[in-house]
């Protein structure tokens, strides 16, 4: 069953996500969709199967086409089309069966969806335990069941979204196995991924995303990681010779730390250490990591963020850590509040228990002209303002409290090239004026432009790599690659 | 023998004040297991009892279930326009169906029965005797000398029971509620689920409300429900949402307010009004000592 | 009060402006189903607007008296869910507060009237607070939903209310479900000398300033709000305590309206009553609903439900209506808060 996605193109306000993205993928064929963070892989699959409509382009499955797509997943199962989600869509409450019965939409009761699960489970050679809670398995089972789910209604064309990214390695190798002869069985695999020692070990195609356009559509014949890497992340940018500030006073040293979420959400790392360093004042340190790997828990663990805790290990921080959260509007800011308000809940603390808002407006307003904020006065609401000018606020709330350390995680998401560079300038010049910044970013060319150290999370493993860093070094260190 | 009679009687009593608690209760479960918590089942169970009265005067008790069914439908649909259709808070949307409830039937009463009230014209329901069952000792009288709505509440139970654990449907109820995202990935609609759940739990409510007049009371008076509705969700949390669980919480109830009668008339030391308290208490320990997960659907109370 | 940094200017205008228009919708609504049960609509809603504002006296000794509880308890409902808590419990913890105050009156001998009053409504303020507890503590330690919970203890505090009267509380003769009647002392002042408005309008509309500078103008009330409007930012980019703070929210929320209780029963009944409330505490959900949660308006919404709650009264004399039709009036005003709000409160 040949699936065809012709000419989708998707904005998201002013972003454009997709632009006139074709990729045909034929039966027998494992077809690799690779690209990094933010290409617009996911949001390619996630209209392939129906939870999100195209602005433009068709679907066309087995020579039936749909004009701008799927109208739900129903319609998409419907079609032959399954998914294995990056965050899992098994409900923790319901069994196994009852998982696999839900999306299959079989209609018996439950006696006898455990029996067919059973069969089925047997048949695909996917054992699971049936009568388990979905709850109770571990992050290779739930992906397992995943799977099952889609195979069970009687998919032919598999999307799978990251499926590698929280596995060990055998168990990667059996993930592949089974993509394999599942194509071999005259259907569809589509691997989304950013890895390309799965795309090189498995697939017969590729299809490359590079900021939502296609960058490269090929059979795997010829290609070597170099060549994909290069499609994926466009042509070599020269990286600027990093003149290392003096080290300042110390700022933050960790011994053995080791930090976990307190918050179970979604698979992946979540755990990041045993790690020991040192930060100094006036370095900005980048930390570059594929998302998922440990690099929120890195972050949000030396930001002493709530979420995150150590388990072992010390961590020393001298002074106060300001922190810029990746989720701008639900972490960041409070939308519904004003200007002065959001910059208030950075300072709380150091104000009086009666809140003079003539003072606290005046203070807004010179950090508005200050960090060059615009265009709304001290008394719009947050949510009134662009992503740039959020961001800028929030820049300008941590900056206020004169931290010893600026924790950033990925701070320009979203943003357009002005504003990004603006929050880059901030950065630089927040380090120049004595604090040890900590940023990352997905982007990694954007972590090389910024780092004068860098750090890089894989799996949860912590290693500085040192300098002069190139992003090839970088980006096979990301990925797991070699040394 | 006089005490064997006297704990019959009891029994008899617990269950046929625990009915309406059980009827409204399943409706409830069902609706809380699609993640919807409508507080306004007691406006569904008031407008039942109301429509229970005036449809029994028109049509004998048959006419007055088919209308508490109706008009519990009718209120639940409101509510899930709402709080399904709008997405507006359920508890808040739930508050406002119950207090244009209680408003819309004392007008409605007064204008049907004028200032004296329904008095004691309405039909009811006689007990049946369950040929063979109703000859057991204790348990027959207990359980099988009750009206038809009983027994309506007895097929219930099993039958939800059934349809959540055992079927299509109801395997997409528990999703919808447990998890609405997941349930959509699965080609679930979750609105339209949650909307017929609710539905059904005003039929069910309004089922609850035509027992408390055509098998209890035997009349309609402004509130008569009195909170009733409010304590079915309290029911539904006690038996930890689960049917079996509603329905040993139902009689729980049921007999903790003939106790406090029967308290009263044999002059007990203890307060009677501690046997009223007492079930709300263990449902509160019931919260306080539950894990997180056993505090009914992950997804109860989230709007889709 | 300027309210800079509470809300900006612009919108403040149309924030207001729903208001008559639920009122009114709310109105219609009532006058619709009046006609429908065959009710002489022009006599039915002219009782109403007398008994509400028909004279000086009707507006102060029933409005206004009716309109306090109300504005306690808007109160109460709105500092909760700022603090992103719904307290439906309000009338259990107004029965506390009525069972605080009474319990005051009756036990503890006191000879200076000021200090009485003091007294009993400080009691009243506490055994709300104490009513509300046990929700407070189960959301914050265990992150328990206070909905059902407050719900719940609604009933156990109408079984103390039935205990307290027959038992421990109860009139000296033994004959009645009441309390002992309050001696002049423990009662809250009438304001005059032919009205029966008693001083704990003032008390409601001082607590409505007090709450609004609270909430508008310390730090602890930008945390409650800030809590409340979002809790991940609040936690995340304010490192505040989320679980103290909206436990905080309904600690206070539970006081207010056990206050609210005691002033009912100081200004109003001067006994501890079955059902003293006739509602108040889901009635103030609507009021501080139509306010949007602002203190400077539930004074004008509480006003406006005391009126509706009068008038329903004089409507049940002077036109057969029965007084629960105002209740359709209020889920009328909610239905229509909730469709019109752009953002749960």
């Amino acid at each position: 069953m040949p699936l065809t996605l012709r000419g989708i193109s998707k904005r998201f306000g002013n972003t454009v996500a997709l632009d006139d993205v074709t990729m045909l993928a034929a039966p027998g064929e494992v077809h690799a969709l690779l690209g990094e963070n933010g290409a617009g892989k996911s949001t390619l699959m996630r209209i392939a199967y129906g939870l999100m409509r195209p602005d433009a382009g068709t679907i066309d499955v087995d020579g039936v086409t749909s004009g701008r797509g799927f109208r739900s997943p129903r319609v998409a199962l419907a079609a032959g089309i399954g998914m294995v989600h990056q965050h899992f869509t098994s409900i923790p409450a319901l069994t196994v069966a009852e998982n696999i019965a839900l999306t299959a939409g079989w209609s018996v009761t439950s006696r006898a969806a455990t029996l067919r699960a059973a069969a089925l489970i047997d048949a695909l050679h996917l054992p699971l335990p049936v009568t388990a809670a979905a709850a109770t398995l571990s992050v290779q089972l739930l992906q397992r069941l995943e799977i099952v789910k889609a195979l069970a209604a009687h998919a032919r064309i598999l999307l799978l979204d990251e499926p590698t990214a929280s596995l060990a390695p055998r168990e990667t190798t059996e993930l592949l196995a089974f993509l394999r002869r599942f194509a071999d069985g005259g259907n569809v695999a589509v691997l989304i991924t950013h890895k390309l020692d799965d795309v090189l070990r498995t697939a017969d195609r590729v299809t490359v995303l590079r900021r939502g356009r296609v960058t490269l559509s090929t059979g795997l014949e010829g290609q070597t990681a170099t060549s994909l890497a290069h499609a994926m992340m466009g042509a070599a940018v020269p990286v600027a010779v990093h003149k290392r500030a003096p080290p300042g006073a110390l700022v933050v040293r960790t011994q053995g730390l080791v930090l976990e979420s307190a918050e179970a959400e979604g698979p992946g790392v979540r755990r990041a250490g045993p790690v020991s360093f040192a930060l100094h004042a006036g370095e900005v340190v980048g930390v570059a990591a594929i998302e998922g790997n440990g690099q929120r828990e890195l972050l949000r663990g030396v930001a002493g963020v709530t979420g995150v805790r150590a388990i072992t290990g010390t961590l020393e921080r001298r002074g106060d850590a300001g922190f810029i959260p990746e989720n701008r509007t639900t972490e960041g800011i409070i939308p519904t509040f004003t200007l002065t308000e959001n910059l208030l809940l950075g300072r709380w603390r150091r104000t009086s228990r009666w809140l003079r808002w003539g003072v606290l407006q005046r203070c807004t307003e010179a950090l508005m002209a200050a960090h060059d904020v615009r265009p709304q006065g001290a008394a719009a609401l947050a949510s009134s303002l662009s992503g740039g000018n959020q961001q800028k606020l929030i820049f300008a709330r941590v900056v206020d409290g004169r931290p010893a350390i600026i924790v950033a995680e990925d701070p320009t998401r979203g943003l357009d090239l002005v504003a990004t560079a603006a929050i880059h300038a901030r950065l630089r010049e927040s380090a120049r004026d004595g604090a040890a910044v900590l940023v990352h970013s997905s982007d990694l060319d954007e972590v090389l432009e910024l780092a004068d150290r860098l750090f890089i999370v894989c799996r949860g493993t912590v290693r500085e790599l040192p300098p002069p860093f190139t992003r090839e070094a970088a980006g096979d260190a990301m990925l797991g690659i070699g040394g | 023998m006089i005490e064997a009679i006297a704990v019959a009687a009891f029994g008899a009593a617990a269950v046929r004040v625990g009915t309406p608690l059980g009827l409204a209760a399943i409706g409830e479960l069902v609706a809380e297991k699609s993640g919807v918590i409508n507080l306004g089942i007691e406006g569904a169970m008031l407008g039942g009892a109301l429509a229970a009265a005036v449809g029994a005067s028109a049509g004998g008790p048959a006419g007055g279930i088919v209308a508490a069914v109706l008009t519990g439908t009718g209120i639940a649909a409101i509510f899930a326009a709402i709080a399904i259709g709008r997405r507006a808070d359920q508890i808040i949307t739930g508050t406002a169906i119950t207090l244009g409830a209680t408003g819309a039937t004392g007008l409605v009463a007064q204008h049907v029965w004028g200032v004296g009230g329904a008095g004691l014209s309405v039909p009811t329901l006689a007990p049946l005797n369950i040929p063979g069952l109703a000859d057991i000792p204790f348990i027959g009288p207990a359980f099988f000398r009750q009206s038809a709505l009983t027994y309506a509440c007895y097929l219930l139970i099993p039958m939800v029971s059934a349809a959540l654990y055992h079927t299509r449907s109801g395997l997409r109820l528990r999703a919808s509620g447990e998890s609405p995202d997941a349930a959509r990935a699965a080609g679930v609609n979750v609105a339209v689920v949650r909307a017929a759940a609710t539905i059904f739990g005003g039929a069910c409510a309004g089922l609850g409300g035509a027992s408390l007049v055509l098998a209890q009371v035997g009349t309609f008076t402004e509130r008569m429900t009195a909170g009733r509705g409010f304590i079915a969700i309290a029911v539904v949390a006690l038996g930890r949402w689960h049917p079996w669980g509603a329905a040993a919480a139902a009689l729980l109830f049921g007999a903790a307010t003939e106790l406090q009668y029967a308290s009263q008339a044999a002059g007990s030391a203890i307060p009677y009004q501690l046997f009223i308290a007492f079930p709300y208490l263990l449902a509160l320990l019931a919260f306080a000592v539950s894990r997180r997960g056993e505090r009914g659907p992950a997804g109860l109370g989230q709007p889709h | 009060m300027t309210a800079i940094g509470l809300e900006p200017s612009a919108r403040r205008a149309r924030q207001v402006l729903h208001l008559p228009v639920a009122a009114l919708l709310g109105v219609a609504t009532l006058a619709v189903f009046l006609w429908i049960t065959g009710v002489d609509v022009p006599l039915a809603l002219g009782a109403l607007w007398r008994g509400a504002f028909g004279s000086w006296y009707v507006f102060t000794s029933a409005t206004l008296v009716r309109a306090t509880p109300l504005i306690v308890l808007g109160l109460a409902f709105a500092i909760g869910a700022r603090g992103g808590a719904l307290n439906i419990g309000m009338e259990g913890q107004f029965a506390a507060g009525a069972m605080g105050a009474a319990a005051v009156a009756t036990w503890i001998p006191v000879d200076s009237a000021p200090l009485a009053v003091a007294l009993l409504l400080l009691a009243s303020l506490l055994a709300g607070a104490l009513w509300i507890a046990v929700p407070a503590i189960l959301r914050a330690r265990f992150a328990v939903s206070e909905v059902i919970t407050t719900l719940l203890l609604n009933f156990v505090a109408s079984a103390l209310v039935s205990y307290a009267i027959t038992g421990p509380l109860q009139e000296r003769s033994r004959q009645y479900p009441q309390s002992a009647t309050l001696d002049a002392m423990w009662r809250l002042p009438h304001l005059g000398r032919v009205t029966r408005l008693h001083l704990g309008f003032v008390i409601a509309l001082l607590l409505a300033a007090v709450v609004g500078v609270v909430l508008a103008r310390t730090r602890w009330g930008f945390q409650l709000r800030a809590v409340g409007a979002s809790p991940r930012a609040a936690a995340i980019s304010g490192r505040m305590d989320v679980g103290r703070i909206a436990a905080a929210a309904l600690l206070l929320s539970g006081a207010l309206a056990g206050l609210g209780g005691g002033i009912e029963v100081s200004g109003v009944s001067y006994a501890l009553y079955q059902n003293l409330s006739p509602g108040y505490g889901f009635t103030a959900i609507a009021v501080a609903l139509l306010a949007r949660m602002r203190p400077e308006l539930v004074v004008v919404t509480g006003i406006l439900f005391g009126a509706l709650d009068a008038g329903a009264g004089a409507m049940q004399r002077d036109a057969g209506v029965p007084s629960v039709a105002a209740l359709v009036v209020e889920a009328v005003v909610i239905v229509t808060m909730l469709l019109t709000a752009r953002k749960s409160p």
